[in-house]
């Protein structure tokens, strides 16, 4: 589904990726841990099209960037730490500008569902910047999911969310976003990066430096591995 | 794969939809915040105001400089228009869930030009009448309104395009008069000259020259802007 190989990105003189390789089946919930300026973000920017790769060859669902960014972000949906909502529209007035771009047919009926599957069909006709953060999080859940994605692509979504929102934020991923989709996720939350990932892969200075699926990990030992590989990297 | 969409057919997207529903939007949050257009007329009755007390004029003096005041207010009260137009775009991470829908990018260029020509026509409708009234001049005149919307398309084609650029920088506040003006000379002098024309009763052959300026400005950076909007907002 996804498929990187030697990706490189300069900003000017300063390399932020230096030959990264990364592969992604269907299905796959794939979480990139790695401390703050180890490239996660700009990594998934260039998966989103909003970044054009220095070197290296990037596919999406079998179309390569940049040169087929539109196809590719046709099967693409993308939750950052930003909402990416319009505050003075109501949350239906942003779906529906959304659906719009995406051609979406029937798309006041897809508005209903999408709306119900995260948690604010009764507040359809409320403006977004009267919402919590954590349900401006749902609605942006909702907006990516609203054309029915194959990849979705969630940059620190926990960010800025208290406890309890975090937790429900925890179901609708589960449940809306993730299901039946392949999913790569960056996170610095590892308690739930462990109970979402089927994969985890570590990006340090660059690279991926080390990766490891869950079954092979077992329960609890995310942090010991993460910890490990990143004294290994350093040292 | 998850809930009802088909995704191996998915809808191509259709770039009038997208041009009118940037439209659509932009003119839904602003009726409802009203915070631009309240900014740039605010500031265009000021500056209406202040020419007033500051030039005592006579009949003949008040139509040789009409054209110049009209024109300094319409372009200072649209820089403020244009900043916060795209300002807005970056305030959720927006422009980003512009840039991922998969439309030709010159239609979120040619969504938010039609928005941005609309709220300075609304200006314009309103500063109009009230600079009719305080300097007793008759202003309907369907040349100098003709002249008014060609120099208000030039300026505005080459502002939102710079606007997208300039949002994109920490000093966007400043940066946009910095590079506007220079870049819109051509079209203020022309609009200015011609306006005046109208307004002295020149004869049509001194007027057409302008005229003809502002038509092949309007022409140009309206293409320029089409074929390098794609280039300015990537990173």
């Amino acid at each position: 589904m996804i498929e990187v190989k030697k990706l490189v990105k300069r900003f000017g003189l300063k390399t932020v990726l230096r030959g990264v390789d990364f592969n992604a089946t269907p299905g796959e919930f794939v979480v990139l841990l790695g401390p703050n300026g180890a490239g996660k973000t700009t990594f998934l920017r260039i998966l989103a099209s909003l970044s054009r790769p220095s070197m290296g060859l990037v596919k999406v669902a079998g179309y390569s960037l940049p040169n087929q960014a539109a196809p590719v972000r046709q099967r693409l949906g993308v939750v950052s730490h930003m909402p990416l909502l319009y505050g003075d529209l109501t949350a239906e007035e942003n779906l529906t500008f959304y659906g719009r771009l995406y051609n979406i047919p029937l798309l006041n009926r897809r508005i209903e569902v999408v709306l119900d599957l995260v948690g604010l069909s009764s507040r359809k006709k409320d403006l977004v910047r009267t919402f919590s953060r954590g349900m401006q999080q749902r609605l942006a859940i909702g907006r990516a999911v609203l054309h029915n994605p194959e990849v979705m692509l969630f940059d620190e979504p926990y960010t800025g969310l208290d406890q309890d929102a975090s937790e429900m934020l925890d179901g609708v991923l589960k449940n809306v976003a993730a299901k039946g989709r392949t999913v790569i996720m960056t996170s610095h939350d590892l308690a739930r990066a462990e109970e979402l990932g089927t994969r985890f892969d570590i990006l340090n200075r660059g690279v991926i430096s080390a990766s490891a699926q869950r079954s092979n990990l077992g329960q609890g030992n995310l942090l010991t591995f993460y910890k490990k590989v990143l004294a290994g990297t350093d040292g | 794969m998850a809930e009802s969409l088909d995704t191996q057919q998915k809808p191509s997207s259709n770039y009038f939809k997208a041009v009118a529903s940037i439209t659509w939007k932009d003119m839904a949050a602003e009726l409802r915040s009203r915070e631009m257009i309240s900014a740039m007329l605010v500031f265009s009755l000021l500056v209406i105001l202040i020419f007033y007390f500051a030039l005592e004029l006579d009949v003949k003096a008040r139509n040789s400089i009409t054209a110049g005041a009209l024109w300094v207010t319409f372009a200072f009260a649209g820089t403020l228009g244009l900043n916060r137009s795209m300002a807005i775009e970056k305030d959720f991470g927006c422009l980003d869930g512009l840039l991922l829908a998969p439309v030709d990018r010159s239609a979120i260029y040619f969504g938010k030009m039609i928005s941005n020509l609309f709220f300075m026509a609304i200006v314009e409708a309103i500063v109009l009448p009230f600079y009719s009234v305080m300097y007793n001049i008759n202003l309907f005149n369907s040349g100098l309104l003709l002249i008014t919307f060609l120099g208000s398309v030039g300026y505005i084609a080459v502002g939102t395009l710079l606007a997208a650029m300039s949002v994109q920088t920490r000093t966007r506040d400043i940066l946009l008069p910095i590079l506007l003006f220079p870049l819109t000379i051509p079209v203020l002098i022309a609009a200015v000259k011609a306006s005046s024309g109208f307004l002295l009763g020149s004869a049509w052959s001194e007027i057409e020259p302008w005229f003809n300026i502002l038509i092949v400005y309007d022409i140009i950076f309206i293409a320029v802007s089409f074929m390098v909007f794609d280039f300015v907002v990537e990173e």
